[in-house]
């Protein structure tokens, strides 16, 4: 139930002075969706390149399903499918068409692909389209093609990367339910690259990466969990004038204004100090203040709390009397 | 306060069989920031491009600053800022003479005034900076000080924020509501259900038509009318379908290392928790939770 899918050891890789991948240790698990996050420049997209082979560590090893990618790289590639946001297929040709090119590209013979690619369709709901011509396909029917695509080879590891930015929720539900069913019926591991909340939330472990190294990791409710009493939530008028004064709070860590309220994450332990001194503002300044209490911590303020300590935001992210260093 | 600055009536585009925008109706008071909220091809940016006096709509009526948008386009877009999907820069101009640019274009050329746009945006240091070089986050600052470069009263965003991580994005909804307290308005497409939370309001389409437009809180409210759980049970797969049989009970999905079910109110904490147990499943726990306008989206969709 655990065998580990890709296992990256103390992988390092460097361009010229940067350091994009600073000996970097993860691994992703049979049954596991496996979010990968990070702001940009974190250095995901090096990580990403390097796991399937499209770069070369300068130091450490990756291994898919038990496979070296160092020593036998096309044995290794075998075990992975690939999608990304701009999944490229042939629109003059019919659905069944693209699989065939995508099976023979890897390597398959007929009476291999064509049952594979015939079970796979009807996995994904296109079994009825085989006949279609891609460039016909709805938004929706295309991404379930590219899934398709990057199956038909059997992969045990799947790599996706930003698989369903600006695609419609509905569109989305359809398909994490699609990579769901994939994960648990055939068990395979997934890693999903992204800087979009949206989709981090919809996976089962996820890694926040900065600067090259991978700051944080865990299962998102445990993540939330850890900020548990941390966060705020002000409503109160004028909102603006909160957030200045709020800002000058040294256990205030991190404002986000949010249409009608203000969102606080204050330091460990300091939620009643920092209330009491919210009540006092009010009273000096003749604020108005309407609730002050509590609240879930969300996965954003999960990867705010653990990139803010660890990049070099050279004055990024602190403008406007807020300092989010 | 109260003064309209965008009304539509029954706003619709269409280009040949597809319409693109159907009858669109809202109004937006000054000082409000106002998300537009829909997938990719939901009509968002051709509702802009017609608020703008860019596309003549094929029906349907809509006044911006006071002007009617088929007849008097031109001081619309005097005193109105976009900011476009695409951050249309120059990349082989420094960030100084991109801002001057866009100042130009407008008759923008006292140097005071554009020094203090980019100290607005936090760029100051960067002037000499070539906008190739510019990370996307700065890319996105630069964009919105060429949108407010000739001080606009109205701002439409569209999409301001594909791309960047939720720091940089931070720091760009801090600018926004900065400029909104200064007396600016703002419409804002988004993609984003989490980012359009940060709007006063927020409207929601899809394929071309205005499903709803609120305040988040009474989006979720209103049209979600039921209860969100988080709910943890073993095996996942069998958990799904055995709440899916529940009445009552309007979606479950799965999200990260949990299950999320929208139900009706009358569905009960312990109803959930029994079902689960009948079925024999482990590691059992339900708790309820607060909605997001994913939810509030999927409903309206669904219907």
């Amino acid at each position: 139930m655990t065998e580990k899918l890709l296992q990256v050891n103390s992988v390092s890789r460097s361009f010229g002075d940067l350091q994009a991948v600073k000996d970097l240790t993860m691994q992703v698990r049979g049954g596991e969706i496996f979010g990968l996050m990070g702001p940009d420049g974190a250095g995901k997209t090096t990580l990403m390149r390097i796991i399937c082979g499209a770069l070369l560590p300068d130091t450490g090893e990756v291994l898919v399903n038990g496979i070296s990618m160092n020593k036998s790289p096309d044995q290794a590639r075998s075990e992975i499918g690939y999608l990304s946001q701009r999944f490229s297929m042939y629109e003059d040709l019919t659905v069944l068409e693209n699989l065939r090119f995508f099976a023979e590209v890897r390597g398959l013979a007929a009476d291999v692909w064509r049952p594979r690619t015939l079970e796979i369709l009807d996995f994904v709901g296109l079994g009825e389209f085989t006949g279609r011509l891609a460039g016909r396909l709805s938004g929706g029917m295309k991404q379930k093609l590219g899934l398709a695509a990057s199956l038909v080879h059997r992969p045990r590891l799947l790599l996706l990367d930003e698989p369903t930015g600006g695609v419609d929720p509905v569109t989305r539900q359809d398909f994490w339910q699609l990579l769901i069913r994939l994960v648990r019926e055939e068990h395979v591991g997934v890693l999903v690259s992204t800087p979009y909340m949206d989709e981090a939330v919809r996976c089962t472990y996820v890694g926040m990466m900065a600067a090259g190294s991978l700051v944080l990791e865990g299962p998102p409710s445990e993540l939330r969990n850890a900020l548990e009493g941390q966060i705020l939530q002000l409503r109160g008028a004028p909102l603006l004038a909160w957030r200045r004064a709020a800002a000058n709070l040294p256990d205030v860590l991190d404002i986000q204004v949010s249409g009608t309220y203000l969102h606080l994450r204050v330091a460990p332990g300091r939620a009643r100090a920092v209330t009491r001194a919210l009540k006092q503002l009010a009273r000096e300044r003749g604020l108005s203040l309407e609730t002050l209490a509590p609240t879930d911590p969300l996965l954003e303020d999960v990867f705010n709390a653990a990139i803010v300590d660890h990049v070099s935001t050279e004055g990024l992210y602190q403008i406007n009397g807020v300092q989010h260093d | 306060m109260i003064e309209t600055v965008v009304r539509t009536d029954q706003l619709t585009k269409r280009f040949g069989e597809f319409t693109a925008v159907d009858a669109v109706s809202f109004a937006i008071k000054s000082g409000e920031i106002v998300g537009y909220l829909g997938p990719n091809g939901s009509g968002k940016t051709t509702t802009i491009r017609m608020l703008l006096g860019l596309l003549l709509p094929t029906s349907g009526e809509a006044e911006v600053l006071g002007y009617n948008i088929r007849t008097d386009p031109e001081p619309i877009r005097r005193k109105s800022g976009y900011m476009s999907q695409r951050f249309a820069l120059y990349d082989d101009l420094t960030v100084w003479e991109n801002l001057q640019f866009y100042a130009g274009v407008y008759a923008v050329t006292d140097e005071a005034h554009l020094k203090a746009t980019l100290d607005r945006v936090g760029m100051r240091k960067q002037a000499r900076e070539m906008a190739k070089d510019l990370p996307v986050g700065w890319r996105q600052r630069l964009a919105l000080a060429a949108a407010i470069v000739h001080q606009p009263q109205l701002l439409f965003l569209d999409e301001p924020t594909s791309g960047v991580d939720p720091l940089a994005r931070r720091v760009f909804w801090d600018l926004i509501y900065e400029l909104v307290d200064e007396g600016i308005t703002a419409l804002v497409t988004t993609h984003f259900m989490d980012e359009a939370e940060y709007c006063q309001r927020v409207g929601i389409m899809r394929r071309g038509q205005l499903l709803a437009m609120d305040t988040p809180e009474r989006l979720k409210r209103d049209v979600l009318d039921g209860q969100a759980w988080d709910v943890s049970a073993k095996p996942a797969l069998r958990a799904i379908s055995v709440l899916e049989q529940v009445p009552g009970v309007h979606r479950v999905g799965l999200s990260g290392d949990h299950l999320r079910v929208i139900a009706a109110k009358v569905v009960r904490k312990s109803v959930l928790v029994q079902v689960l147990r009948s079925a024999g499943l482990d590691g059992i726990a339900v708790s309820p939770t607060s909605p997001g306008l994913e939810d509030v989206f999927l409903s309206l969709s669904l219907d």
